[in-house]
């Protein structure tokens, strides 16, 4: 054999121990590959079936935090009035308004009337801390945070240094009523008699 | 034997650096992917891990269900007490 056949020969194995070596280095990286897929296809078979639920026990969820507001809205329009029931929304929560209640569609084109400005936040907020919040009732692991009997003295320990420094230099709480010096809101049905709904009969 | 020096030649010149230009490619590529994978997987596990607490709906929706029933209640002794408007 001449000397360029043994170059031939010699030149085929390189060839040959490269082709060898890359392919089974990629063998080695593609097992690796389904190693890892194995692994993300477990995982989100886990993921499917735990959130398999969740799309129903959220409907209901959805569905019964419906009821409960549908039956507030009603509640509270009953008791207040279509307009009342929207100032004091706006007057908890400013802009509320204009969303509307979902089951008074016409609640939205209403101009709320202004309770918050006379009754402000604090003032609705020391109002249900009165009245509805859970500290005035016996708490059951333990003495109640805010004596029901005595509320005035509880009132004192929020300002154990008595008045504020200043406070006779501070504008005095607005006047309110029907005779008050300044009107808030000037409605013309003010001194007039309520209205009142038709009779259903 | 000239012809066989020219096939020698590019064998060695030619054919040789394409192969493994090309089969370095495509385990470069390959190994590219592993590391990927591996973190694709990491994610995957942590996720299903994270939905552990889906359990805890249920629990919710018995805590809303009586919450809404209090209320309920709550609404009802208001619409005797107060009057209407």
């Amino acid at each position: 054999m001449p000397a360029a056949g043994y170059v031939m020969v010699v030149a085929v194995v390189l060839i040959v121990l490269a082709l060898v070596y890359y392919l089974v280095s990629t063998i080695l990286a593609l097992r690796q590959i389904a190693s890892g897929l194995d692994q993300v296809i477990e995982s989100v078979g886990e993921i499917v079936e735990k959130s398999a639920p969740v799309a129903e026990v959220v409907t209901t969820i959805n569905a019964q935090l419906d009821a409960g507001v549908d039956m507030l809205e009603a509640l509270l329009v009953q008791k207040a009035g279509l307009a009342d029931a929207m100032g004091l929304v706006d007057g908890l929560y400013p802009g509320a308004a204009t969303a509307g209640l979902r089951n008074f569609p016409e609640s939205g084109t209403l101009t709320p009337p202004r309770i918050g400005e006379v009754y402000t936040k604090g003032t609705l907020t020391l109002a249900r801390l009165g009245r509805e919040a859970p500290i005035a009732a016996a708490s059951p692991s333990g003495p109640a945070v805010r004596d029901a009997a005595a509320a005035s003295s509880s009132a004192r320990k929020l300002y154990p240094d008595g008045r504020e420094y200043g406070a006779q230099a501070l504008p005095r709480s607005p006047v309110i009523g029907t005779d008050a010096p300044v009107q808030y809101e000037q409605r013309d049905d003010i001194g007039r008699p309520r209205k009142r709904r038709p009779s259903r009969a | 034997m000239i012809l066989w020096w020219i096939g020698d030649i590019v064998l060695l010149v030619v054919l040789l650096p394409v192969v493994v230009y090309l089969l370095r490619g495509v385990l470069s590529a390959a190994q590219s992917i592993v590391p990927t994978v591996q973190r694709i997987a990491g994610v995957a596990a942590e996720g299903s891990k994270d939905l552990d607490a889906t359990a805890l709906l249920l629990t919710t929706q018995d805590q809303v269900a009586r919450t809404v029933a209090g209320v309920a209640d709550y609404g009802g002794s208001l619409n005797v007490i107060l009057d209407d408007a």
